[in-house]
């Protein structure tokens, strides 16, 4: 195997009693789930040994699942979408049979530039519609004045950063592609490039924002919980032929993610969750930054006092780990948007079914974890918690608006775009 | 025999594995080679650059910030990942062992390619046996000196001489199937407890 990666083998490996599965991750918050799937010895329980390798960027992880270095990795959830199309990249058809969990990221911007949306209206508590007033009103002024443009930074094309980040930017009128730069730089890259004034701010999973205010290099302005309440994020993605060939393992493999996500949600285990995360060998940030995010308790700027964030972070609650294929959609609805693909009705199908909702309802039929009923919902409809239909009579979902009101009925994709004045 | 037109883009923080590519690369006659070894503000030098292969280390996080140029086609001229035909994940997978991504730019034919991706190929497996190698010398040269500091502990408690003392680390070794320099340890670390 190639070099640099860090290798966290479990002491069962190689007994011959159980199954041993090698699963990739970026030094995350939301990684969470996988780490305490072996350090909790939920996966040991299914029979599982896990090896987990820290990953530096996103396309070794892709790179490494498609030759079957890995056999399965924690994913944006975007990614297998785009492998499977073949954009970008080498089609290579990928599933996901779970979801890491909901929400997770923030919008961080520069002290300087938060301090002239300060100046335009916003503070610290502003929704993000107001924020993003804000934010339209410092970019005219810059242009008024000639200034260069803003330039955002995400990690990667197709995330749901680039997404999330968009959709706030365009709601506020601001054109992503015209009146600012979107790029892409690595997560560990986004402080120092906000210092040395190479980007004017970001939209990054934890620890990385808490990070940035901790070292006065950013202010956090929007939430992805703020966006999208309960929108989705990673997910846990294999080659597509690997549910063919270890149907028992993918299954083994859901089991204990889903138990290890159960836990890692509980705030009484948050702390020691923290240290765990902490350690040298995955995210070596300090615990009580990585307790920021497990706990929703969320430091704006630095010196600020911590506010709750509602559903800031969900590892398990509302149905997290369901692979909702309204969510596959929705990311292939942004690819669309945002002309990395075009549409068709043939695609979208292709995309839909990258997420794999009966492969998890097969790995968790025999527990008692209750299943919702649908596969795809209207996503936003739910402006309060509400009991749907399950395995076991109902189940509470939500709730899981966008910030600007909006649908996303997963039957009506080209009407979506076309609201957005998407030309197809 | 290379294309000695073509020009290399070699994107390494690694500016001692970056020049050892860069060698092998003129040493079969390529003249046009970049190195960019300082990560910040990558994409304009790149753009700048304006390469037909670009070469970069797996260890880099900014392999995320190649992938954007796949869907940026205004501002670069646009790569592609190496041999996008599916028959050839061999050369892939060459290269991913070895510790190397690699981009060509323009739909350029990959017959050009690959004696150049496999000389990268080659010279960074050539870097990863040198720093082994370098591992190893340091190591055997640790291993002497506890050894030595264990033979003296030896000497000194039992009032033996030099070739005893290390046949009796030997013989402990052999008996217990440890390295003879982990018995030196724990002699050290035995006799610092003891005082």
């Amino acid at each position: 195997m190639g070099a640099g990666a860090d290798i966290v083998e479990d002491s069962e490996a190689g007994d011959g009693s159980s199954v041993h599965l090698t699963l990739g991750f970026i030094p995350l918050v939301d990684c969470a789930p996988l780490v305490v799937a072996k350090e909790k010895g939920f996966a040991a329980a299914e029979g599982l040994a896990l090896s987990l390798v820290r990953e530096t960027s996103w396309a070794n992880i892709r790179d490494r699942v498609m030759l079957g270095h890995f056999d399965a990795a924690q994913m944006l959830g975007p990614m297998p979408i785009a492998s499977t199309l073949g954009i970008g990249h080498i089609a290579a058809p990928m599933i996901a049979p779970f979801s890491l969990g909901l929400g997770g990221n923030a919008i961080t911007v520069s002290p300087e530039i938060f301090a002239e949306m300060s100046a335009a209206g916003a503070s610290l508590n502003s929704a993000p519609s107001e924020m993003g007033r804000a934010l339209a009103d410092v970019i005219s002024r810059r242009h008024e004045r000639g200034g260069a443009p803003l330039t955002l930074a995400v990690v990667h094309p197709f995330s749901g950063h680039n997404y999330e980040l968009r959709y706030w930017l365009a709601a506020a009128g601001i054109d992503p592609d015209r009146d600012v730069r979107i790029n892409v730089l690595p997560p560990s890259a986004m402080m120092g490039g906000v210092r040395d004034r190479q980007i004017d701010g970001f939209c990054v999973g934890e620890p990385w924002n808490s990070l940035a205010v901790e070292a006065a290099a950013g202010v956090i302005v929007v939430t992805k919980s703020a966006l999208w309440r309960q929108g989705p994020e990673k997910v846990l993605g294999f080659r597509a032929d690997f549910a063919e060939r270890w149907p028992e393992r993918i299954a083994a493999l859901v089991r204990a993610v889903y138990k290890a996500a159960d836990w890692a949600g509980r705030s009484e285990n948050h702390s020691e969750l923290s240290q765990m995360l902490a350690a040298t060998n995955y995210l070596a940030t300090p615990a009580e930054i990585i307790l920021r995010a497990l706990s929703g308790h969320l430091v704006r700027i630095q010196g600020g006092t911590p506010e709750q964030i509602p559903d800031f972070l969900v590892f398990n609650a509302h149905a997290a780990n369901f692979p909702w294929q309204s969510h596959s959609l929705w990311f292939y609805s942004q690819m669309v948007r945002w002309r990395q693909i075009s549409y068709s009705s043939a695609l979208a199908e292709k995309a839909r079914r990258v997420y794999r909702p009966d492969l998890y309802r097969n790995a968790l039929a025999a527990t008692g974890t209750d299943l919702p009923r649908a596969s795809a919902k209207v996503e936003g409809a739910l402006t309060v918690a509400t009991p749907v239909a399950s395995r076991n009579g109902t189940m509470v979902l939500g709730p899981d608006g966008f910030f600007d009101g909006r649908l996303f009925d997963p039957d009506e994709v080209e009407a979506y775009l076309k609201s957005f004045d998407v030309q197809i | 025999m290379t294309d000695a037109a073509l020009h290399v883009l070699i994107i390494d923080d690694n500016a001692v594995r970056a020049s050892v590519i860069e060698e092998g690369l003129r040493e079969a006659g390529h003249e046009k080679v970049t190195v960019i070894t300082d990560m910040r503000r990558l994409l304009p030098q790149i753009v700048q650059a304006d390469p037909d292969v670009i070469f970069i280390d797996l260890e880099n996080p900014n392999r995320d910030v190649l992938e954007q140029m796949f869907q940026v086609s205004r501002t670069v001229h646009r790569p592609v990942a190496m041999f996008v035909d599916q028959s050839d994940t061999a050369s892939i997978e060459a290269a991913i062992d070895a510790g190397v991504s690699a981009y060509v730019v323009n739909g350029m034919h990959k017959e050009r390619v690959k004696p150049i991706l496999d000389m990268a190929i080659s010279r960074f497996n050539a870097f990863h046996r040198l720093r082994d190698e370098l591992d190893r010398t340091k190591q055997a040269l640790e291993d002497r000196k506890v050894i030595d500091r264990a033979k003296g502990i030896l000497m000194k408690s039992r009032g033996i001489a030099e070739e005893d003392a290390y046949a009796l680390l030997r013989k402990t070794a052999m008996n217990e199937s440890r390295r003879l320099a982990d018995v030196a340890r724990s002699l050290i670390t035995a006799a610092k407890l003891l005082g």
